[in-house]
């Protein structure tokens, strides 16, 4: 029994055994715990895969849209791309990053910064500002609207990861360090059994052995023995009439 | 890991044709910083693939981008290097143009989606 399977190794002690116990409620505890986080972590990756999933096919209508707008623009004002390339500088749409917490797991929301700037005013002054302006805020909701799958996608990402993690550990408890503790508490247990049962021999062979040194005695002066008492016997009759020798210490 | 860095992390960058940029810099993302770097990077039909490679090596690496968006088309040309792109930051987005509409089905990340909603 304690020869199957991997076991740790250690000397068959009680204090190995205790040792072994506590870790072994340990290693249990925690996989409780890992297998909770586990499932509330995948309770919120569906959720999420849902959401990107519907968020995506939602980008792709809303880019639709943009580049529709923009081919108007096209149209009203002309070529603009170049002077837009040449007049960015700083950017006035940003993001920022907030952070939330999913059972120990910190999840990266992105949120749009937008600074109310005043650059391309100048565009399509000429003919199509209107156009321009329209672009621009169409654009700008489109952005909204990939910042939000952006942090989705982020969540997805991140979550997946520390998903695959979690699972490793899980299993990792579950199939290698509990049944190797389980090894080593048999395997300690039937060791001190083994010496428990050694010893319980031991014992009685100690005591077989003595009892059959003191039979033997028994056997090789019993004749000496059975005199002395008859000769007591004898003497006990004497002592009264026989004078005893002067004792000189 | 992502705790400290992602904090100062706040551009869009851009890699895409010039309708999808324009726009998108209409709206304001575009951001030249102190070493002249821009945060796009225009895709003409004469753009070079290790081109678009490097700048997408470039903005991946750069700290203070938050948000990757990368024409779908743009896509396809360096697709090993983006499925193999796995990293939370920056996000990367594939995003349609104007005359190649969104396909579900070529997105790195739509992929794994549907591969866990498969098994």
């Amino acid at each position: 029994m304690s020869g199957v399977g991997a076991r740790e190794n250690v000397f068959a002690t009680r204090m190995a055994l205790t040792n072994t116990k506590l870790r072994l409620k340990g290693a249990q505890t925690g996989h409780s715990l890992l297998a909770k986080k586990r499932d509330a972590l995948t309770t919120r990756f569906r959720a999420i895969l849902k959401k990107v999933d519907e968020a995506k096919r939602k980008m792709g209508r809303v880019m639709q849209l943009a580049s529709f707008s923009m081919a108007e623009v096209t149209y009203a004002t002309g070529d603009i791309s170049y002077l837009v390339q040449e007049q960015a500088k700083l950017a006035t749409f940003r993001v920022k990053a907030k952070q939330e917490n999913v059972s120990g797991v910190v999840l990266p929301a992105f949120e749009v910064d937008r600074v109310a700037g005043s650059d391309f005013n100048l565009t399509g002054l000429g003919r199509g500002g209107q156009q321009v302006l329209k672009a621009k805020e169409v654009y700008a909701k489109a952005i909204e609207t990939l910042v939000e799958l952006a942090s989705l996608q982020t969540a997805f990402t991140i979550l997946d990861e520390v998903i695959r993690a979690t699972n490793r550990r899980v299993n990792a408890i579950e199939h290698i360090v509990i049944p190797r503790l389980d090894n080593t508490i048999k395997y300690i247990i039937s060791e001190l059994d083994e010496m428990d049962r050694e010893e319980f021999f031991r014992l009685k062979k100690v005591q077989g052995k003595k009892k059959r040194d003191t039979a033997a005695r028994d056997a090789a002066q019993p004749a000496p023995n059975d005199s002395t008492t008859s000769d007591d016997e004898g003497a006990m009759t004497d002592f009264l009439s026989t004078k005893d020798e002067d004792v000189i210490f | 890991m992502a705790s400290t860095s992602f904090k100062d992390r706040n551009l869009i960058a851009v890699i895409g044709d010039e309708d999808s940029i324009t726009g998108l810099l209409l709206a304001g993302i575009g951001h030249i910083n102190e070493y002249q770097k821009k945060n796009f990077l225009v895709v003409d039909a004469k753009t070079q693939v290790s081109a678009i490679e490097v700048a997408f090596q470039e903005f991946t690496e750069r700290k203070d981008i938050a948000i990757l968006l990368i024409n779908q088309h743009v896509a396809e040309k360096i697709r090993p290097t983006v499925d193999k792109y796995q990293q939370a930051f920056p996000a990367l987005l594939e995003i349609p143009s104007k005359d190649h509409p969104y396909d579900p089905s070529k997105d790195s990340v739509l992929k794994r989606v549907q591969k866990l909603f498969g098994d």
